[in-house]
């Protein structure tokens, strides 16, 4: 079974999120970027895949140098070998056709249900549609047997369970497994482990940002004694008009 | 030396970060409280490679250096002292004392097994009237046939009771005679081998510390170490690099304490602002980073020198002394910002505040640090 992983890079989930350049630019400066946690997810199942059926892993990322270490960590977790596309991942669409052009003879696709920073969510379903293959989004559980893979996501009200043959492409959601830790053994061998690096696709961008904006800051509660309904009322109406 | 951590150095530290978080801090505060040590966080640790830092690929370890080692023991004394300085005695000193000073045979043998924690390891120099003073030990070894037989008692043993094999250091020759002392393995199971009294500690509640005894206890003479007579002498190397392991920890208790009070005191307001925001509170802060830096860099330095297989005996020395202080001043400032709630087990810098005094008296006290580095200077 050969898997391809797409792997983000992202800010650290603790970063206080800043911007440069006329709020045109997410401000990097002391950030610590980590993989994207959904993505470590997908990696992790699709190791635990491949193991058990003789198969390798390969993680692809579209992202400049820097974010090497990031992708030695996924090499230390197990990964086989590893793609960086050279570009910058402009939006879904730009990374999903930079992936595409090198996601041809795998089995399986897997990719994050989203990346914790643009949380675009649209990678998995783009691929599908580019490869003309089918795709399972935000799926909690990934089997295979007799050459088929099996599906669960979580929907409104209840689970749905699909399958299908490969080649597949699927989103990992959050309770798919436990991230593997990396041991020792991994990151002394994830240092000589292949990293190609490949020139990405010209493609025109598709979109572009104008600028960014911080979510206002949260305000103080407000406690309202329960006997005084009216005083609420006045509130929600008067000065917060929501109602 | 190094100012910029390679990447492998960084990849250790997060492994043990997320380690720590996952199976340690959960359930740290028990543990302490009950005295328990956790061997299946043991065996996890073994899994993961981390019981076998230093030993070669060859023998089943992980192949790294100090920095990964110093590394790792950090980042575990940043969440637990406990399991940071029981992970430090099986690394370097029993596993320490077979891989510098056994030979192929035994190394093959105990090597494997210790490397990835499916045996756990304790090593005995330290008696209950002998501290520093090694040569006055009194636990001895006589030869009889292929045999040596092992009579006395060792103290403040990590693992003396939970250990499957420990390093033993017993007279085979004239009190007072650093040529007089020689080193032993022995397995759990032998014959006349026991674990003592535990102690109840300040500190360190989770590393199990207890005496070992041993009673008529016959040891294979294969089960020797190097040369008979030189267990004093390779002792005081095997503790040349303890000393790296002792002050690695000292520096994760101390940037843990320094990381808790600084969140702290952005977070804590009184008279209408952050703590933070006050000098009495902000000098604090300032010279704890201050030392915790400075302590980083004498671990740098020995870690960097003893990769090199160059002589550390002074500088793990002033590593030791030097980070074991900052350990004590960090965690007793941490406990001065958290004020009152500092006080109690509810916030973990009064853990940190028990654990760090360790530091200063295991594996050589601050004033026999002091002694090796007069004497270091004082030679030429």
């Amino acid at each position: 079974m050969k898997v391809l992983v797409c792997m983000s890079v992202v800010p650290d989930t603790t970063t206080k999120i800043t911007f440069t350049e006329n709020n045109t630019h997410f401000n990097k400066d002391g950030v610590q970027f980590i993989i994207n946690p959904y993505d470590e997810l997908a990696i992790t199942r699709g190791l635990e895949l491949a193991e058990a059926n003789s198969g390798s892993v390969t993680v692809v990322h579209v992202g400049p140098a820097e974010n090497e270490a990031s992708i030695r960590k996924a090499l230390s977790m197990g990964v086989t070998d590893a793609i960086r596309i050279d570009a910058l991942a402009i939006d879904a669409q730009f990374v999903a056709e930079q992936i595409a052009e090198i996601a041809h003879g795998y089995d399986l696709i897997l990719t994050g249900r989203e990346s914790i920073d643009y949380n675009g969510g649209a990678v998995c379903g783009l691929l599908g549609a580019l490869l003309n293959i089918p795709s399972a989004n935000v799926v909690t559980e990934i089997n295979y047997a007799d050459g088929t893979f099996s599906f669960t996501r979580d929907i409104d009200g209840g689970r749905e369970m699909l399958s299908c043959k490969g080649p597949v492409v699927a989103s990992a959601q959050k309770d798919l497994c436990e991230p593997r830790i990396p041991n020792m053994r991994g990151i002394m061998a994830a240092r000589t482990k292949p990293l190609q690096v490949l020139p990405p696709k010209d493609l025109i961008n598709a979109s572009q940002v104008s600028s960014y904006e911080s979510p206002a800051p949260k305000s103080g509660v407000k406690l309202i004694d329960p006997s005084n309904a009216q005083e609420l009322i006045h509130i929600l109406r008067n000065e917060l008009k929501v109602i | 030396m190094h100012f910029q951590e390679d990447e492998s150095v960084r990849m250790v530290r997060q492994t043990v970060r997320d380690f720590a978080e996952k199976h340690i801090r959960p359930d740290m505060m028990v543990w302490d409280e009950a005295q328990h040590f956790p061997v299946d966080v043991f065996k996890g640790l073994g899994e993961l490679g981390l019981m076998g830092v230093l030993v070669p690929e060859s023998y089943g370890g992980s192949g790294f250096g100090y920095y990964e080692y110093a590394a790792a023991i950090e980042e575990l004394a940043k969440v637990c002292g406990s399991i940071g300085l029981s992970m430090a005695a099986h690394n370097s000193l029993c596993t320490g004392h077979i891989m510098q000073f056994g030979n192929e045979e035994q190394k093959q043998r105990w090597l494997p097994k210790l490397a990835i924690a499916e045996w756990i390891g304790a090593w005995g120099l330290t008696e209950a009237n002998t501290g520093s003073d090694a040569l006055r030990m009194k636990c001895v070894a006589k030869k009889e046939g292929n045999e040596w037989v092992l009579n006395g008692a060792k103290n403040w043993i990590t693992h003396g009771i939970s250990g499957d094999i420990a390093v033993v250091l017993a007279r085979t020759g004239d009190l007072l005679d650093s040529h007089g002392i020689t080193a032993f393995v022995v397995e759990r199971g032998t014959p006349g081998f026991s674990g003592g009294k535990k102690e109840n500690k300040l500190g360190m509640r989770a590393s199990e510390t207890s005496e070992m005894i041993f009673q008529d206890c016959r040891i294979p003479e294969e089960n020797v170490l190097g040369n008979i007579g030189d267990g004093f002498i390779q002792a005081m190397k095997v503790l040349d690099g303890g000393r790296i392991s002792i002050a690695a920890l000292s520096l994760g208790i101390a940037k843990g304490a320094y990381e808790a009070a600084l969140k702290y005191s952005k977070e804590r307001e009184q008279f209408g602002q952050p703590i933070s925001n006050f000098q009495a509170i902000a000098f604090k802060l300032a010279d704890m980073t201050t030392k915790i830096e400075a302590a980083e860099l004498l671990i740098q330095e020995s870690c960097d020198l003893k990769n090199k297989g160059k002589n550390v005996n002074k500088v793990s020395a002033m590593a030791k002394y030097y980070a074991s202080e900052v350990s004590v001043f960090c965690a007793n400032e941490a406990v001065q910002i958290f004020g009152g709630y500092g006080y109690t087990k509810d916030f973990p810098v009064e853990k940190f505040y028990r654990d760090c005094k360790l530091c200063t008296i295991g594996e050589g006290t601050s004033e026999i640090q002091k002694l090796v580095i007069s004497r270091a200077i004082l030679k030429d």
